[in-house]
């Protein structure tokens, strides 16, 4: 019992990191219709950068010169300096010509950022795996070790807590100011938008800033839990099941998605191969790589029966 | 072809002498020489007219005539390779869709342009977007100066809404709202920036008889109460004729006529651009 109840914990945990990269996909989406798939490569990006500023790495040259290197609390605002930076530069460069076109260009627009990013985050960086020291909590929890002989790794929990306040900030911010209206203005018709007076640049570089920080979170939380390398962009991969089942415009659907999967997904691994064996006598080795695609065979069948997702706007339209 | 659809809603009273009092002399927006093209094709090509204070200024044409791009062209769409725009005396090569919008401004489409996802409300308040001041801090927690400005805004919005009388479609979605509904509540939406120049693209296309009386009735009273001044696309020669105080033809992005609905209803040039003259080029 004990086993799984800390296999249900350690999935929901794993299902919070999936969760804060889908909440970068679903910001981007809800604000302006489109599909990043650069939001792994920026949360890859941001921990890059963060972990060279940390470390004083020289940018290209990749020396390190420990004397320069920023403390956490300076290093972390600068980082996010960075991020909207690349969120100015990346609408003056292109999303200022990207007006009323179709859903598909935009999307291939963010396809070129990931490989453009990948490749400089490589040339700046260095492509080795880097280890983020940043003194978040390690290890397992005493308290719940020793009362409740409970393994619970306390860097879990705080990804938890964070994700949980990031979602709150989120939340108010899209739904409570006019920034928010603006958004889905934004969304569903460049044009109209441009006409009652919202400043679509002002709205790219708002946006693109949010994703640059959600991201930034992200690639903290995977950094501290294995390292920031170069499979982490991969992993936006994971947060497309997650972003179909809790609806790709949903920010609790994010968040349920990615705790479904994870969740899910550990179970699945551990317990299907062993009840299959039992209820019919086959030799299920298959099944125990089963972590590694149940997401995406859950997905299959939402897309199946419920392709808005669980929360996700059902679309409406006039035939 | 022509003045045959007898769509629209008389305006009330004498119209002569309506129309004296409601339009200055003072030219709100004076367009000069605009050429506009994309590519090899050429949209407009040296088109000068000015539109006055308080007036309903037509724009028709054929199909392709320019007009739409005339209209992107005032707020800003597009940006015309050759002439100037002068709105409230202020000389422009190119207006931007910002500065048009916050110089009052508003527009709607011609394939309806509204936010679907969106209820009625929620589209007209759009349209509040730039008279909303407070921080963002303080709307994100409603108190404060934040909320006093939502409930002003508010105000204003229901009164646009008791004035289009779409009270009972207030929370629909307005993806869900019939044709004709949608070109209302995307009238609402550019009212509810309360524009001093407002451009309607084709405000009664795909309309029937008596969507077209009532949307004729909206823009006589916006024109009138509001002393808002409109320029209009419209190929419903009736509404055309009834409701505007001057006409502006173009044909193949030139200007073939301007002057009152009388004058250009009897201009030889109108009258084979509409019924297809060959052009000799």
């Amino acid at each position: 019992m004990m086993f799984l109840l800390e296999t249900v914990i350690s999935g929901l945990m794993t299902g919070v990191m999936y969760s804060l990269v889908a909440l970068g996909f679903v910001l981007i989406f809800k604000a302006s219709g489109m599909f990043n798939f650069a939001q792994g490569v920026l949360a890859l990006f941001a921990g890059l950068t963060l972990h060279g500023l940390m470390t004083g790495t020289m940018p290209f040259t990749h020396v390190v010169y420990p004397e320069y290197a920023m403390p956490v609390w300076l290093a972390i605002p600068a980082t996010i300096g960075v991020m909207i930076l690349l969120a100015v530069v990346w609408e003056r460069l292109v999303m200022r010509y990207m007006v009323n076109q179709a859903d598909i260009i935009l999307f291939m627009s963010t396809l070129g950022l990931a490989f453009i990013l990948e490749g400089m985050g490589d040339i700046i960086w260095g492509s080795d795996v880097k280890v983020l020291k940043l003194g978040l909590p390690e290890g397992a929890s005493d308290f719940l070790l020793t009362n409740f002989n409970l393994y619970v790794d306390k860097l879990e929990v705080f990804a938890g807590i964070v994700a949980i306040v990031l979602v709150t900030v989120l939340a108010i911010f899209f739904n409570k100011t006019r920034m928010g209206r603006a958004l889905r203005a934004v969304a569903d018709d460049h044009q109209a938008a441009m006409s009652v007076g919202i400043s679509l640049r002002a709205i790219w570089v708002t946006v693109w800033s949010v994703a640059g920080i959600v991201a930034l979170v992200a690639g903290v939380m995977w950094g501290a839990k294995s390292g920031i390398q170069f499979s982490l962009s991969l992993i936006a991969l994971k947060a497309l099941p997650v972003l179909i089942l809790g609806g790709f415009t949903s920010i609790p659907g994010a968040i349920v998605g990615g705790l479904i999967i994870g969740v899910g997904e550990k179970l699945a691994e551990i317990y299907t191969g062993d009840l299959l064996n039992a209820a019919f006598g086959w030799d299920a080795g298959i099944f125990k790589a089963m972590e590694n695609w149940f997401a995406y065979m859950l997905a299959l069948v939402f897309l199946l029966f419920r392709p808005q997702g669980l929360f996700g706007d059902k679309i409406i339209e006039r035939i | 072809m022509m003045a045959d659809v007898g769509a629209a809603a008389a305006p009330v009273g004498g119209s002569e002498y309506v129309i004296d009092e409601r339009i200055s002399d003072e030219i709100v927006l004076d367009v000069a020489d605009i050429s506009l093209s994309f590519g090899g094709v050429k949209a407009i090509q040296g088109v000068s007219f000015n539109i006055r204070k308080g007036e309903v200024r037509a724009i028709i044409g054929p199909n392709g005539a320019g007009k739409t791009s005339m209209l992107n062209v005032i707020n800003g769409f597009y940006h015309p390779q050759l002439g100037t725009i002068t709105y409230k005396g202020q000389r422009r090569t190119a207006m931007r869709p910002y500065i048009a919008a916050s110089q009052g401004i508003a527009r709607t489409f011609q394939n309806v342009a509204l936010f679907r996802g969106m209820s009625t409300l929620d589209n007209i308040m759009s349209g509040r977007t730039l008279k909303m001041k407070s921080g963002l801090l303080w709307q994100a927690i409603n108190w404060g100066p934040a909320r006093n400005e939502e409930v002003a805004h508010r105000k204003k919005v229901e009164e646009i809404i008791d004035f289009l009388e779409i009270q009972q479609i207030r929370k629909t979605p307005v993806g869900r709202l019939p044709y004709g509904l949608q070109k209302r509540v995307e009238l609402g939406r550019a009212l509810a920036m309360e524009p001093e120049l407002l451009l309607l693209d084709e405000p009664m296309a795909g309309m029937n008889l008596e969507e077209k009386e009532d949307m004729s009735r909206f823009i006589i009273d916006v024109n009138e109460q509001m002393g808002t001044t409109i320029a209009l696309i419209e190929h419903d020669m009736g509404v055309v004729m009834d409701l505007s105080d001057r006409v502006l033809v173009l044909d193949h992005g030139e200007m073939i006529a301007d002057g009152t609905p009388d004058e250009v209803q009897g201009n030889q040039n109108v009258i084979d651009a509409y019924l297809g003259v060959s052009h000799a080029e």
